[in-house]
């Protein structure tokens, strides 16, 4: 079915071992430089490939910086209002039970103007699939707070840093969907070095998998950098990561029903 | 020869891969591309171990890599 990969010059006894993804179009994105969308953009669509769901898919895609993630999956796409990707999700899976449906949403779509969706949608067990990129800022309109961003963080919204007793504490979604009885996978993982992509990898593979083996609702958080609002270099934000968001928003499996493995071409 | 093989189009120059590269062959260049960002290159005498630790970290999947095959196999 997938064509062999090849590349101009390559010659005898040279193989390509590393190349974009089928269900990734093949054009420069529109996020800044160090951004953690590309990476969960390549990890999505190298499941949709191994997997092979990338004739069937249906991607909800949400508002923020990754509005545009229509432009850039070689899938089917609808575009939801602010926070209502779950919802909209939601019908499209009821009404064609056969494509393969998820959501790809920020922190400011998914846990502050979604809350109510999301959390309706993982209670009612929908057989959807959420990738939840969590860079603890809203990003595209200009660096205000959201619910997850740390105490202390500067933002436009809180120059002298977040405090609890104005704005509360740092939003945990991964553990909060995981308490729901709907949801039969719920993790958290990092995209700041080799070792958390390869791991959030796997992850977005059980979440997807929950749907491909008609469980429940698989919920994916991926703890992502945003140079830009953080007022950083890339190499900097993904120091950042391990210091100081992994310690707040700790790694980590907190709900898998042990719903069965699928999909084409396995290998973990 | 193994090499990383970039897709200058969509570098956009964060150097994440130069962070990663236990060789470090990878540099920033003189380049511009038609975004305006200075492409990353490979530059350096050592031989690239295709690792695709670049290509892992890369957020632009701007990075193929290119294995060569041992004698014999």
């Amino acid at each position: 079915m997938n064509a062999t990969p090849s590349l101009p010059g390559l010659v005898e006894g040279e193989e390509l071992i590393f190349s974009p993804p089928r269900s990734l179009t093949p054009v420069p994105t529109h996020y800044c430089p160090g951004c953690h969308h590309g990476v969960a953009h390549r990890l999505v669509a190298e499941l949709l490939d191994e997997m092979g769901l990338q004739e069937k898919t249906a991607l909800i895609s949400s508002i923020g910086c990754s509005v545009f993630s229509y432009n850039y999956f070689e899938v089917d796409a609808l575009e939801a209002p602010h926070g209502r990707a779950p919802a909209v999700a939601t019908g499209l899976k009821r009404a064609r039970p056969d494509c393969f449906v998820f959501t790809y949403q920020g922190d400011g779509d998914l846990a502050s103007i979604g809350l109510a969706e999301i959390m309706h949608a993982a209670n009612r067990g929908d057989k959807i699939s959420i990738v939840f990129v969590n860079n603890t800022v809203y990003g595209m309109t200009g660096g205000q707070m959201a619910p997850t961003t740390l105490l202390g963080q500067k933002t436009t919204t809180t120059p002298m840093g977040r405090i609890s007793e104005d704005c509360g504490y740092p939003m945990r979604m991964a553990e909060i969907i995981s308490g729901l009885d709907g949801t039969v996978y719920s993790a958290r993982g990092a995209l700041n070095d080799a070792k958390n992509i390869r791991q959030a990898k796997k992850m977005i593979r059980r979440a997807f998998e929950a749907q491909s083996t008609n469980s429940g609702l698989g919920f994916v958080e991926l703890l992502a950098g945003c140079p830009t609002n953080w007022h950083m270099d890339a190499l900097s934000s993904n120091k950042r990561i391990g210091t100081e968001l992994i310690p707040v928003f700790p790694l980590g499996v907190f709900k898998d029903n042990g719903f069965a493995e699928s999909g084409k071409g396995g290998g973990k | 020869m193994s090499r990383p093989v970039f897709a200058e189009e969509r570098c956009k120059g964060c150097m994440l891969c130069a962070s990663v590269c236990p060789q470090k062959i990878l540099a920033i260049s003189s380049r511009y591309n038609p975004q305006g960002y200075l492409v990353a290159e490979v530059s350096g005498d050592k031989p690239c171990t295709a690792c695709a630790s670049c290509a892992l970290i890369c957020p632009d999947c701007a990075i193929s890599i290119v294995r060569s095959r041992k004698e014999g196999k």
